[in-house]
This record gives C-alpha cells, structure tokens and sequence, in this order.
C-alpha cells in the first residue's frame, strides 16, 4: 500500500511547536541558564558548571524534602486508588443517581487549589473551624498548627477529598464501558463477587488506572499551593514538599543557582518516576 | 436435566407497557419436553435472546411463571436455576487462559481441580482448542474466542438446560458442521435440554428435533421440520422457512374453490371458514408449483440458476410467483403453471384454516 506523504501537515503542527516552545522550552532553557551560573545580583553573572548540581544532590534539606515528597505520594496513592475504585464501583450505572453522583464527584475537582487550602486551614482550625472544634470537645488535642503529625494528616485527608473523584471518575468511565453480556456471563457461570471484579471489572479498568496513578502521582509530587496555604510547611519543615522548599530557596533566598538546579533534578525525576510506574504497569499489562 | 414449563409469560422492557406493541415477548405459553433439542428460528428483534434470558433467570418476566420439573423458579437467581448459556456475544475472560476460561465455572461451583482437568479437556478437545491451553485468551482470534464461549456452556454436564444463542456466527461452515455434530452426539450422551437460537433455518432443521418460530414477541408454530414445510401455520412461517419462501396469493374462497384474478384453483376440501371472515390468501410452496404447457397462463420475469436448481419467477394475474425447476429442465416457450393440489394451505390473516368437511 502506497502512503501518501503530505509536506503541508508540518505547517499545521508549527503554531503548536511554537506555543510549546515559548510556554515549555524555553522557560525550561532559562533554568538550565541559571542552574549552571552564580550571580551576585546587578545582573552580572558568573560561571558555576555543575557546582549547584552537586551541592544539591548532596543538600540534607533536599534529601529530606525529597523523602518526605515521595512519603506523602505514595499515602495519597495508597488510599485515593483503593477508595476511588470502591466508589465507582458503587456508583449507579442508570437511572437519575448517575446524574447526582457524577456532579457530586466533580464538585471538589473544580475548586481552586488555594480556595481548597483556605478551606482546609479554617476548617482544621481549633478556635473556629468545625473540624478543629468538634475535635477538641471531642476531648482530642488536635492542633495542625503545632503537631507535625496532625499537620501530615489534614494535608493527606485534603489531598483525598480533593482528589479521590478524579480516580473515581476515570474508573468508572471504564465500568460503564463493560458490556451487559460479561456481567450475565458471569453469573451463568457462578462467578462470586470478587471474581466478577478480579477478571471483568479490574481488566477494564487497567487502561484508566494507569491513567489515574500516573496524573496523581506527578501532581502529588509536585504539591505546593494546598499545604502551602494551610501549613505553610510547618510545623518546622514537617509538611515542606519539595516545591515548598523550591520556592522558599528562590524566592524566599533568592538562591537562584541552587534552586535552578534542584529544579532541573526534581524534573527529572519526576519524569524518570513517571516512566518506571509506566513501564511496570504497561508491562504487567501485556504480560496478562 | 429438566423440563422447562413456560406460563403464560410475558415481558416487557419499559416500565409501564400499555399496548401489545410495548411487550419484547407477548404471550409465550410452552413446555420444552426434557431431554429435547430444539431450535429457535425467527426474524432479528423478535424476542429469542430475551426468551432464553428468562428462562436462565437473567431477566425476570413482566408476568408469568417458569416451572422447571413443575417447581416455580421464577424468583430463583441464574445460579440456583442451575443452567448453561452460551451468548450471541461472545464472552470471554480476556486475561485468563483458555484452560481457565473453561474451568472457571466448574471452579467457580467448587468442583474437584482433577474433575475440572478431565472435563476442560475433554471440552477442549470437542472444541478443537487442545493446541491452545495455556494461551492467554485475549490474542485469540474472532473463531476461536466464540468456541471458547461455546466450551463454557459445554463443560458443566450437570446442567438442566444449555441456551445457545446464536453461538457458531462467525464460525467457518466445515468448523461450524463438525461442532452441531458434537453437539448432538452430546445430546445423545447426556440428555441435556437444548434450545438453540439461530437465523439459519439449515441450521435450525439440521440440530434440532422440534422447530420453534417466533415472530413479533410470539411464538407462532412448532414443529417438526416436515410439518413446518408443509403445513405453515401462518404465512410468515411460510415465507421464513424455505428458500425461497411460499408463494402468497390474496383470494377469494367459494367452497372448494378459490379465486384470484380470472383464474379457479381448486381446493383439497372447503376450508373451515372462521366466523368473522377476514383476509383470505392461499399459500403454495415454489417446489408444488409445476411449470408446463398447460394450466394458467404466465409471464416469466426471470429465471436464477442457483446450481442445483433453477428458480423461475413468474408472474400470474399481477402476482409474484416463485417456481422450482429442476436443473435440466426448460422453460417452455408458452408457459402455463399448475398449483400441485397437497401443497396448497389457506389463511385467514395469516393464520392457517383447517379444512373441514
Ligand atoms: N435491554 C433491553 N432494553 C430494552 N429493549 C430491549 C432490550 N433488549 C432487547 N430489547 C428489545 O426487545 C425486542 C426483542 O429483542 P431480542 O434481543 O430478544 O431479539 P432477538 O430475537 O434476540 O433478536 P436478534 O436476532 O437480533 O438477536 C427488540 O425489539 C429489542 O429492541
Ligand atoms: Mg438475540
């Protein structure tokens, strides 16, 4: 079979090429620009190689940061995965309940990062907010502001509430997708309740999961306005993920070097982490 | 192994059904005899699947009951009605083998794992899939996914009925004669109650003992393959069954006689005229229609060899009429047509009159 080759398509892709290179490119080429560069402010600067490169992969404070990122993005994991599968499961498939749930579901993804923060910090708060209070007279001493492992668990139970929808939604995009026959197949054949999930449901969903865990794996990863409104990664540096900590070092220091090339390292694993959950899950995939 | 009592049952998709017209199934009122093969023929969109999914509990009827060895099953899940069903749609499970495709409802039923060997391959090799045990089901092809399908129906042997809807569709015809072969020396083996689902009235007269054809939500005569040949009991029968299907001519009766146009066809007795006397018509088979120089005058529009034969369409009084020629016979050049007296039926809206005295 002949293909026909047609030159005129590159001129169709270009306005896309160029809105990709003003937004990502070259934005990312300045960071490059700095990162191997030193400067003492009047805009003069100075060579620096591979210097900030090597403070960074040697910093404590990254390591922690570093640690303390990928802590946190594997509890979210751990939980917004399992649960948003439980609830599309449980989601109804027809009638006026389809209507509701989804726009319920889709409430919380459409909220603004900081408005769900500035929710978040008041309702924790022990003086006024419902959370806090009802905690506390409850007889339990939880206090966001001064216990590191309060402050964890509000901005987990946060990240859930905000974000466990959109695990939902994706998976249950792939239920609804099943044909009728494989459930009345099923249950010819006997098949129990887990088995219905183990070799329809889960086989189904394998394409958006993927989906899902990769999307909320690198946003999690690059977490910064919710706990950044409510903790302000505190207490102490207990909550300071690795884009806190960037911000604070560029804009808060205005180590510009250091913070050019812990964010070149960040994206780069980032993109290294995202093509392992990838490979591993793609793999297992076509294995089955 | 059960018989499988039909009452009165009736179904509807919709929620409030009103007329006729809102019910998928009219008024089914049948027993399918235990240890019976029968096939289900009808048009497409007259209520075979939805008939097989109530008898297997898949759906439950808008009214009616259903008595398998005379106990009411209605309300009794798929499971506990205990019933193999193989779907128009095949269904496998991608991410399994094909040998655990066909063990999962023996395991899912808790059968013994040596029991489960024994019966898997015995299945598999009916199903002519011995050589793939251990691929995964997913790369299979279009053929062999459908028998796969057809082997979950076929491994359990203590079933009370297997439903077979529609299930060699995309099965290639040698293939698809070898497995109706083995379905019936199964039948023979086990006495299983089969209903078989086609649209393939060659199929239907070669699997089954007793044809059942439906129309519209209805089932409209059952029957031998012989009888349905002969003796449509309505005219769609008449035009479903056969290739190609009954000449249909609007007339008018006059004792034993009826008449169309300026012709007279003579009738094997006076047919038992129902009381409100509706649309009459009388119905011939193209094989009791002979083509010669005598009889009613006819128009030949055009002749089709089809091999083994030819079929002449004639046209007599403005009528279609189909005839059956043997293949080394001419069309004479002044031809005239004889309706063969045995091969002719009379209806009365579309349903067929006995012939009375
Ligand atoms: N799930 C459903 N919801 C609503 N209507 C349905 C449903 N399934 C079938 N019907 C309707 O019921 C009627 C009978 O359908 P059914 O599937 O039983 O026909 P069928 O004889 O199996 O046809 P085919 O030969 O095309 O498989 C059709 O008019 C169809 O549109
Ligand atoms: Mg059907």
């Amino acid at each position: 079979m002949d293909k026909t080759w047609n030159n005129k398509a590159w001129f169709m892709v270009l306005p896309v090429l160029l809105l990709v290179a003003f937004s990502a490119v070259i934005p990312l080429m300045t960071v490059v620009n700095y990162s191997v560069q030193d400067t003492f402010g009047n805009n003069q600067f100075f060579w620096a190689g591979t210097e900030w490169y090597q403070e960074m992969l040697h910093s404590e404070r990254f390591h922690t940061a570093l640690l303390r990122n990928l802590l946190f993005s594997f509890t979210i994991l751990a939980i917004e995965v399992p649960l948003g599968i439980l609830i599309a499961l449980n989601m109804p498939r027809k009638g006026w309940g389809v209507p509701v749930c989804l726009v319920l579901m889709a409430l919380p993804l459409l909220i603004p990062w900081n408005v769900v923060g500035t929710i978040w910090q008041v309702f924790g708060r022990v003086d006024i907010g419902l959370l806090g209070r009802t905690l506390s007279q409850l007889g339990i001493h939880y206090n966001y502001v001064q216990n590191p492992l309060h402050a964890w668990i509000t901005v987990i139970v946060m990240d859930v509430w905000h974000w466990t929808s959109l695990v939902v939604l994706l998976c249950y995009a792939g239920l609804v997708s099943i044909p009728d026959a494989f459930y009345q197949a099923a249950k010819i054949d006997g098949a129990s309740r887990w088995a219905i999930f183990r070799y329809i449901q889960l086989p189904k969903m394998n394409r958006v999961l993927l989906i899902a865990v990769l999307l909320r794996f690198m946003d999690s990863f690059m977490i910064y306005t919710e706990p950044f409104v409510v903790t302000g990664g505190g207490p102490g540096n207990s909550t300071t993920f690795l884009s806190i900590d960037l911000v604070k070092m560029a804009v808060g220091q205005f180590d510009l070097g250091p913070a050019a090339a812990m964010s070149i390292i960040y994206f780069l694993i980032i993109l290294a982490l995202s093509w392992v959950f990838y490979t591993v899950m793609t793999s297992y995939d076509a294995e089955r | 192994m059960a018989r499988i009592e039909l009452d009165h049952i009736r179904h509807a998709y919709g929620p409030n059904p009103k007329s006729d017209a809102d019910y998928a199934l009219k008024e089914v009122h049948h027993t399918w005899e235990d240890g019976g093969a029968y096939a289900l023929l009808g048009p497409s969109g007259c209520g075979k699947t939805t008939l097989l999914n109530i008898i297997s509990g898949l759906i439950h009827p808008s009214h009616g009951q259903i008595l398998f060895n005379g106990q009411d099953v209605t309300d009794l899940s798929t499971q506990e009605r205990n019933i193999a069903q193989v779907f128009q749609f095949p269904v496998i499970y991608d991410t399994m083998t094909v040998y655990d495709n066909l063990a999962f409802p023996l395991r899912n039923r808790g059968v013994a794992e040596a029991d489960v060997d024994r019966k898997v391959r015995e299945t598999l090799e009916m199903i002519d899939l011995a050589d793939w045990v251990n691929k995964k089901a997913r790369g299979l092809t279009a053929d062999q996914k459908q028998k796969i399908s057809l082997g979950r129906g076929l491994v359990r042997s203590d079933v009370n009925a297997i439903l077979f809807d529609e299930p060699l569709t995309v099965i290639d015809p040698h293939m698809k004669w070898i497995l109706r072969s083995q379905l019936k020396e199964l039948h023979r083996r086990f006495g299983f109650t089969m209903v078989y689902v086609t649209h393939d009235q060659t199929e239907a007269l070669t699997f089954a003992q007793k044809v059942v054809v439906m129309y519209e939500g209805e089932i409209v005569q059952i029957g031998t393959p012989s009888e349905l040949f002969e003796r449509p009991k309505h005219t769609f029968v008449g035009y479903f069954i056969g290739s190609p299907g009954m000449n249909v001519v609007p007339v008018e009766i006059e004792g034993k006689q009826a008449r169309f146009g300026g012709q007279t066809v003579d009738l094997p007795g006076a047919p038992d005229m129902p009381a409100a006397k509706g649309r009459m018509e009388l119905g011939i088979r193209p094989e009791y229609v002979r083509l010669g120089r005598e009889g009613m005058p006819v128009s030949i529009a055009k002749v089709e060899d089809i091999g083994r034969h030819k079929i002449v369409r004639t046209q007599l009084e403005g009528q279609e009429i189909a005839v059956i020629l043997a293949e080394d016979e001419d069309v004479p050049a002044d031809p005239h047509i004889v309706f063969d007296t045995k091969g002719i039926n009379v209806y009365a809206d579309s349903w067929r009159v006995a012939w009375g005295g």
